[in-house]
């Protein structure tokens, strides 16, 4: 992964001193709540409903055994023992008092890491493919392009007070784990006659007007990448609206020009780019960052593992898990971990403590040092050799870590919802939690197979509900808490917007209305390994609708 | 409302005259630049400004013609959540070539500082940030990820000795 030399070390020290600084004159009273404001925001730290939150920048979702250590000491001795894993691959705590944020800040900077543009109006984290290194349906590794883009986007002068937060996403294989087509900027990066490059998609996003991203560019060479981002950001940057902040994302200019001049303005603002303003990131620079990430030197291994087949046939629910939570790596005999954060009865995406030093044991004794986070708010072991994973299962499942559940109904994405934030209007945790417990018996959430339910505490869609086979929205009416039900939803290549199919329901009735759903599909379906968003796009909506609404 | 300019507090000599007011007959002053344009292209009569300020909304790239004749471009911020003013700098100083004082008006945080520094401001009038806060705002970031109008060079080309 990326070291840093002495110049990011420096960059990240100023940091830490200059927010110090900032923060004592917030509690001397030199700066009032609302001038400190955007001075925290562009450092992760928010005003939620209880406390400050501290949200951590993960660069693209990777983590070293050393780094996810020094979170649970973060959470041990500033927080209440957990954080909480975001869809966007970062980490955000929720109780930490702000006198100790500087501090917490210089503990994160001694293992290189930071929470400049956690939030607030700038570039934020670039996320990407939580399997980059390892997938063998990636093209190259994108986590290269996705380190020179956090180098080109921190502290870029121009773009730190954007019309509203701006995020960008990188994929580099064909089935987009990234959901790029959601995101301010998506880029696919693809080869063409043995040149490397990106296809850029502009205006995705969810919140309260939903998008799928429109293609600018197929081929932008990997040379002029960085330029054509700069033109993006800065035709955004001059006539994105700032009237209203609820019609302020990228989205929203792109869909007012329409694509055509959208396209139009973009490609003007780059072919007006004087050579002196040009980037012109020199070769031996791109070398040094790709050098960072030269695959692990895993030792050759049989593709068939005696001691894998062994531990299967002796334990059924070890099977299951192995179903379920590996996906293939790129050298025969290894397999990509995930570690679950979604058992039963906890908050999706949190960890205590304890669970991530075990993770980080893990990833150091089985793992090659790797960690990621994915956007569904599990944790990845990329590199495991497959005669490893008896070990690496039985560890994890004694530490409540072993469910069986990536991508199926009950690996929810799901916002902290009302329990924590106040832009809330409904809780989505308990909701969730609920939901989980109808499908808590693992043969059967085997046979249900892939289920993307995303569940969101309000309109701005924190929970990707826009993009869930079956999303859930929370909203309030009248002081009263209801749930709208979307359905058809899809975060991948082939991204859709759900769509709400009626009226919302009280909270108690979800749970036996995703049942009655789901039971639908599975009578419904051409064959056991026909998944819930093929049967629904080939049925259509109508008749899950009604499967919805029918009296339970 | 003091005016910081390359590291010193100096005296601030010029008039901003709005649109439909009367030209001063002395003294150096700005207009917006609609109205500088009307005046050098002779559509209005009347003295020659040598100042323009820029609201947000407004495009620098007119005035390429006569940037060699401004001795001052100012960018107002209304807001200093709005950072239109810092492409507009970036388009004068690197696009266009402006040469002159490039002064950032209006509602400006003393933590922007270093960023419009970068964008190619060389002077802060405001009542947000004097010259001790304009110092230490400058002073808070040695080095930069990317090439910019000002400030250091970018971390890239100094790690590969150029």
């Amino acid at each position: 992964m990326y070291r840093y030399d002495q110049f990011d070390a420096r960059l990240v020290a100023e940091r830490v001193a200059q927010f110090r600084g900032q923060v004592e004159r917030r509690l001397s009273g030199a700066l009032t709540e609302d001038e400190f404001k955007p001075l925290r925001l562009q450092n992760g730290v928010y005003l939620q409903l209880h406390a400050y939150m501290l949200r951590i920048a993960i660069p693209y979702g990777q983590l070293s055994p050393r780094q996810l250590r020094r979170l649970a000491e973060i959470a041990r001795d500033h927080d209440r023992g957990f954080g909480h894993f975001t869809t966007r691959q970062n980490i955000q705590f929720n109780w930490v008092a702000l006198k100790d944020i500087p501090e917490v800040l210089a503990k994160l900077a001694d293992v290189e890491m930071h929470a400049i543009q956690t939030s607030g109006n700038c570039i934020r984290n670039t996320t990407t493919d939580h399997f980059a290194g390892a997938a063998q349906d990636e093209v190259v590794d994108p986590r290269a392009w996705c380190e020179i883009i956090r180098q080109w986007s921190t502290f870029h002068p121009e773009f730190a007070f954007l019309p509203r937060k701006f995020k960008i996403a990188v994929t580099a294989a064909e089935h987009d784990r990234a959901a790029i087509r959601v995101h301010d900027v998506g880029l696919h990066i693809r080869q063409k006659d043995g040149v490397t490059g990106f296809e850029v998609h502009v205006g995705g996003g969810q919140g309260r007007t939903p998008h799928i991203a429109a293609l600018v560019n197929p081929f932008v060479p990997e040379t002029q990448i960085l330029d054509y981002l700069e033109a993006i950001m800065r035709v955004y940057n001059r006539y994105g609206r700032r009237d209203n902040k609820y019609k302020a994302r990228i989205k929203i200019l792109v869909s007012e020009l329409g694509e055509a001049e959208y396209i139009r303005q973009v490609e003007a603002e780059f072919a007006a780019q004087r050579d002196a303003e040009k980037i012109d990131l020199p070769a031996a620079e791109v070398a040094r960052i790709h050098a960072y990430f030269a695959p692990p030197a895993l030792a050759p291994k049989p593709a068939l593992s005696k001691p894998l087949e062994a531990a299967k046939a002796a334990d059924p629910a070890f099977a299951r898990w192995t179903r379920a939570n590996l996906h293939p790596h790129k050298v025969a005999g290894y397999a990509s971990v995930t570690v679950s954060l979604k058992p039963l009865g906890v908050a999706p995406g949190d960890a205590t403590d304890a669970q991530m030093e075990l993770v980080a044991d893990l990833a150091e004794k089985y793992g090659y040092g790797d960690i990621r986070v994915s956007h569904a708010q599990n944790l990845i072991l990329p590199h495991v050799a497959l005669d490893d994973l008896p070990d690496v299962y039985k560890a994890l499942d004694a530490a409540g870590l072993g469910a069986a559940n990536e991508s199926r109904i009950t690996d929810m994405i799901v916002c902290p919802g009302l329990d924590y934030c106040n832009l809330a209007n409904a809780r989505s945790i308990p909701v969730a939690l609920a939901v989980q417990k109808v499908f808590a018996d693992p043969a059967y959430e085997e046979d249900i197979g892939k289920l993307h339910i995303n569940v969101s505490g309000c309109i701005n869609a924190c929970g990707h509900h826009h993009v869930g086979h079956i999303g859930i929205l929370g909203v309030d009416k009248k002081g009263e808490e209801f749930y709208q039900i979307l359905l058809g939803g899809r975060a991948d290549e082939k991204a859709a917007l759900g769509e709400i199919v009626g009226p919302g329901l009280k909270a108690e009735d979800v749970p036996a209305a995703i049942h009655r759903v789901v039971e639908f599909y599975r009578t419904q379906r051409s064959s056991p390994s026909e998944k819930f968003i093929d049967t629904l796009e080939r049925l259509g909506h109508q008749t899950f609708q009604e499967a919805l609404y029918a009296a339970g | 409302m003091p005016l910081v300019k390359d590291g010193a507090e100096v005296p601030n000599g010029w008039t901003f005259v709005p649109d439909g007011e009367a030209l001063p007959a002395s003294g150096p002053f700005s207009v917006t630049p609609a109205r500088f344009l009307a005046l050098k292209e002779g559509r209005e009569n009347g003295p020659l400004p040598d100042g323009v300020r820029l609201g947000p909304a407004d495009d620098p790239a007119p005035l390429e013609p006569f940037l060699g004749d401004l001795c001052l471009i100012e960018v107002a911020f209304p807001r200093y959540t709005d950072g239109r003013g810092f492409s507009q700098a970036q388009l004068l100083r690197r696009r266009l070539g402006y040469q002159g004082e490039l002064r950032a008006v209006g509602h400006v945080l003393r933590d922007q500082i270093f960023y419009m520094h970068r964008s190619g401001f060389d002077a802060y009038e405001t009542q947000r940030a004097g010259l001790s806060e304009v110092l230490e705002a400058l002073a808070e970031f040695s080095e930069a990820y990317q090439p910019a109008a000002n400030g250091p060079a970018a971390a890239f080309r100094k790690r590969h000795g150029a």
